[in-house]
């Protein structure tokens, strides 16, 4: 029962390019599992990029990267079995 | 791979998104302003260019001008950054004179539907072989938030400054009742349908057209108290309805209103190239003499 | 230099108008894209070309007006045609901006004008030569040309071929200049063996896609080109731009390139000009004609020789770039220049700007609708003999 319940759950992840960031927050918004916020603190341009606030709750589904209108994150599954 | 801490980091150094093997990156920020929603489409589209399949040698985009304009220049492909209104014509161009493209027209509202109406209407009637992607921000933004044929009734502009009493264009019911055969609508909130919508429209012989609406928080929410592009990306989120197969009559936009999203149209007719070929095919027989590049994609009635 | 591909070619002697052999020359040049508008009174261009096309592995579009006609065959450009689109006056005023975009884009085309009497709608059907400096500075901005005005049937075959030839060679929009006279007069037109025609094929680029600057000139200020389609991932843009072709819109890259789009005509004008003298050498007055006026003044030059009057005859077969040395070198010793042109002075002002002052410059001036009366010409030429 343990065990199908973890290999339900899937374990994603994000990058974030926060220097590209101009802060529209349409990720954190549109995150299916609220895993992303705004970050506190400030790019080069002045703008909260998002930040994955809850790491267990991301699923790699990649809404993030499709709705991010200036390219600075992009969403993935981890591979099984791989530490990073 | 990069370890966790660089992955988290808020710093250069980590993977580059895939999406960038498809961009200029030398290019990149773009213009657009924070909140705008052409962005989210270039990155919806570059993402159904690298699930498609298609070769991506011959692809090719054209822009005419504006801010959705700006998209071809962004495109890592063969890309073409025309004059205003004129992105359908030139592509129709490209398009006669190297069948093997697959012609990709991206472009504004105001470009293609008020400068460049006239070509929008013939290329559909032709059925010509063009994907044709229009962001419509219902305002024209590079030149300040003047009135566009998207513009809604009673929204207003700089020059509407008392509210638009002009009527406003249904895209998807123009492009039906011109002859175009694919015809859908999304918003920029609808990222895996606009995804998918964009392949099935790229697989699609003859004139596919899909309508996208984005946000333009500088010049249409902000004139309008609309907030910014995330409020207008929520408004897109809580007022559109799927409707797949809608009658295009009955799809029209209205101020803040709800919105029909969807395909519309999906069927099949001759495009102009293989009506040309077939038709002199039969009319001239052996003494038809097409292109090397119509030979090579088009077949005649008899196989040949 | 190539030559002509013979499936093109109606090799022999033909009777037909200006309108018709154009359409045969460009055809002959290799031009297998044609994108027009129905507008008397070049009509019967694309008509033949519509006829002929299938045999000869063209693609010909009758598009929806002249702007879409006039950036089609840029489309078909970028895709390794040789295109074309033929129009009269007011198409001639839609198609102005995509002159500059051809210019700005450095795509080779042409452009056939069978001028017709203006300005508007004016007489269609009736010839003039008014959109002679249109041609030249039509379209906004700054840049270069090439512009021809034929003066025969024989003449609309043969220049066609150069035009696409110029076009080629100095990746520049070519301004076909005809009039309604030329386009409608049938004459006998001798079309020679494809192998005795010379053709100018592009330029291309053939190297590894990270070398390939899309706007970086050869040594005569031109660039190479590709296609859409090869890979190599091309950006063209009417925006100010870099040599990759990337907007880039600052003062210094300005500067550079639209320096270079209007370098690359004038340090090659002695190469490009063409004229044709007749009498020259001991003339005191010489006419300058191009077109049907070049064929009206021939009465008229007769006549005042007939009388001992020493009359020469240059005529413009490049109109565009102008032969400014050869006028002044002309006006150092001759009395006057004549310019009879189906306008009321364009051509004639460019002779008085190359003349500066040395020779007295007449222009016999005519609204259209019809050629000049040789009558006037001749008066004109005797009035300027005589100093009077």
């Amino acid at each position: 029962m343990a065990e199908s319940a973890t290999a339900k759950k899937v374990k994603g992840t994000v990058v974030i390019v926060a220097e590209r960031c101009k802060g529209c927050g349409f990720c954190a918004e549109f995150c299916p599992t609220d895993a992303l916020e705004l970050s506190s603190q400030y790019n080069a341009k002045g703008y909260h990029p998002p930040v994955l606030a809850r790491k267990d709750d991301c699923t790699g589904c990649d809404i993030c990267g499709m709705v991010c209108p200036d390219f600075a994150i992009y969403g993935f599954i981890r591979k099984k079995g791989k530490g990073n | 791979m990069a370890t966790e801490e660089q992955l988290f980091a808020l710093d250069e150094g980590v993977p580059a998104n895939p999406v960038e093997e498809l961009l200029r990156m030398d290019r990149i920020p773009h213009i657009w302003c924070p909140g705008c929603g052409i962005g989210t489409t270039v990155n919806c589209f570059v993402r159904a260019l690298q699930t498609s399949g298609t070769d991506l040698t011959k692809v090719a985009v054209v822009s005419g001008i504006g801010c959705t304009g700006r998209v071809a220049g962004y495109i890592n492909l063969d890309s073409f950054h025309t004059t205003h209104g004129r992105a359908i014509p030139f592509a129709t161009g490209l398009k006669l004179a190297n069948p093997e493209l697959k012609v990709i027209v991206y472009s504004g509202d105001g470009d293609l539907t008020a400068i460049g109406g006239n070509h929008f209407i013939h290329a559909a009637r032709r059925n010509m072989d063009l994907t044709v992607i229009l962001v419509n921000n219902m305002i024209y933004g590079m030149t300040g938030g003047q009135v566009a044929p998207t513009t809604p009734l009673t929204a207003t502009a700089s020059t509407m400054p008392h509210g638009n009493y002009e009527q406003t264009f249904n895209l998807p019911f123009l492009a039906e009742s011109c002859g175009a055969v694919y015809v859908a609508r999304w918003t920029a909130y609808h990222v895996r349908h606009l995804t998918k919508s964009i392949k099935e429209a790229m697989a699609k012989k003859g004139f596919s057209f899909i309508e996208i609406l984005a946000p333009c928080p500088t010049l249409y929410s902000r004139r309008n108290k609309l907030g910014d592009g995330l409020e207008q990306m929520v408004y897109f989120k809580d007022y559109s309805e799927i409707r797949h197969g809608a009658d295009t009559k009955s799809v029209a936009l209205d101020f803040q209103g709800k919105i029909v999203v969807g395909k519309f149209v999906d069927k099949e007719r001759p495009t102009y190239q293989q009506a040309m070929y077939d038709h002199f095919a039969k009319k001239l027989g052996d003494r038809y003499v097409p292109s090397e590049e119509m030979r090579k994609v088009f077949h005649g009635p008899d196989g040949n | 230099m190539a030559t002509a591909e013979p499936i093109g070619v109606l090799t022999g002697a033909h009777f037909v108008d200006g309108d018709h052999a154009c359409s045969e020359g460009a055809i002959a040049a290799g031009c297998r894209f044609v994108a027009g508008y129905p507008i008397t009174p070049s009509t019967e261009v694309v008509e033949r070309v519509a006829e002929r096309f299938p045999f000869v592995g063209g693609v010909f579009v009758q598009m929806e007006d002249e702007i879409a006609s006039s950036i089609a065959i840029q489309g078909a450009v970028w895709a390794g045609k040789k295109a074309m689109t033929v129009t009269s006056g007011p198409g001639f005023s839609l198609m102005m901006e995509h002159i500059g975009l051809a210019a700005m884009t450095e795509a080779p085309c042409v452009f056939v004008d069978v001028q017709r009497a203006g300005p508007s709608t004016g007489l269609p059907t009736m010839p003039a030569q008014g959109d002679m400096m249109q041609a030249r500075w039509g379209s906004h901005g700054d840049y270069g040309i090439i512009a021809l005005s034929p003066n025969s049937p024989q003449e609309c075959f043969d220049l066609t071929i150069k035009a696409f030839n110029l076009s080629e060679q100095y990746r520049v929009p070519v301004l076909f200049m005809m009039d309604e006279c030329v386009g409608h007069m049938i004459e006998r037109v001798v079309i020679p063996a494809a192998e005795d025609i010379d053709i100018v094929e592009r330029r291309t680029f053939t190297g590894p896609k990270e070398e390939y600057r899309p706007f970086q000139p050869d040594a005569d200020l031109v660039p190479k080109m590709v296609k859409a389609g090869e890979g190599y991932h091309l950006h063209v843009t009417g925006l100010t731009h870099d040599e990759k072709g990337y907007p880039n819109m600052t003062v210094g890259t300005q500067a550079r390139l639209v320096r270079r789009l209007v370098d690359k005509i004038r340090v090659n004008a002695d190469a490009i000009v063409d004229y044709r003298e007749e009498g020259v050498e001991d003339a005191d007055v010489v006419v300058v004609t191009y077109g049907i006026s070049s064929r009206t003044a021939i009465p008229a030059i007769e006549q005042a020789r007939k009388e001992g009057l020493k009359i020469g005859h240059l005529r413009l077969v490049v109109v565009w770039p102008f032969p400014e040395k050869r006028i002044r070198e002309l006006a150092s010793r001759v009395k006057a220049f004549v310019v009879p042109e189906l306008n009321f002075g364009q051509i004639a002002l460019e002779v008085e700007r190359c003349a500066g002052g040395e020779a007295r410059v007449e222009c016999v001036p005519h609204a259209g609708g019809t050629v000049h009366n040789p009558r006037d010409i001749y008066q004109s030429i005797r009035n300027c003999a005589k100093g009077s």
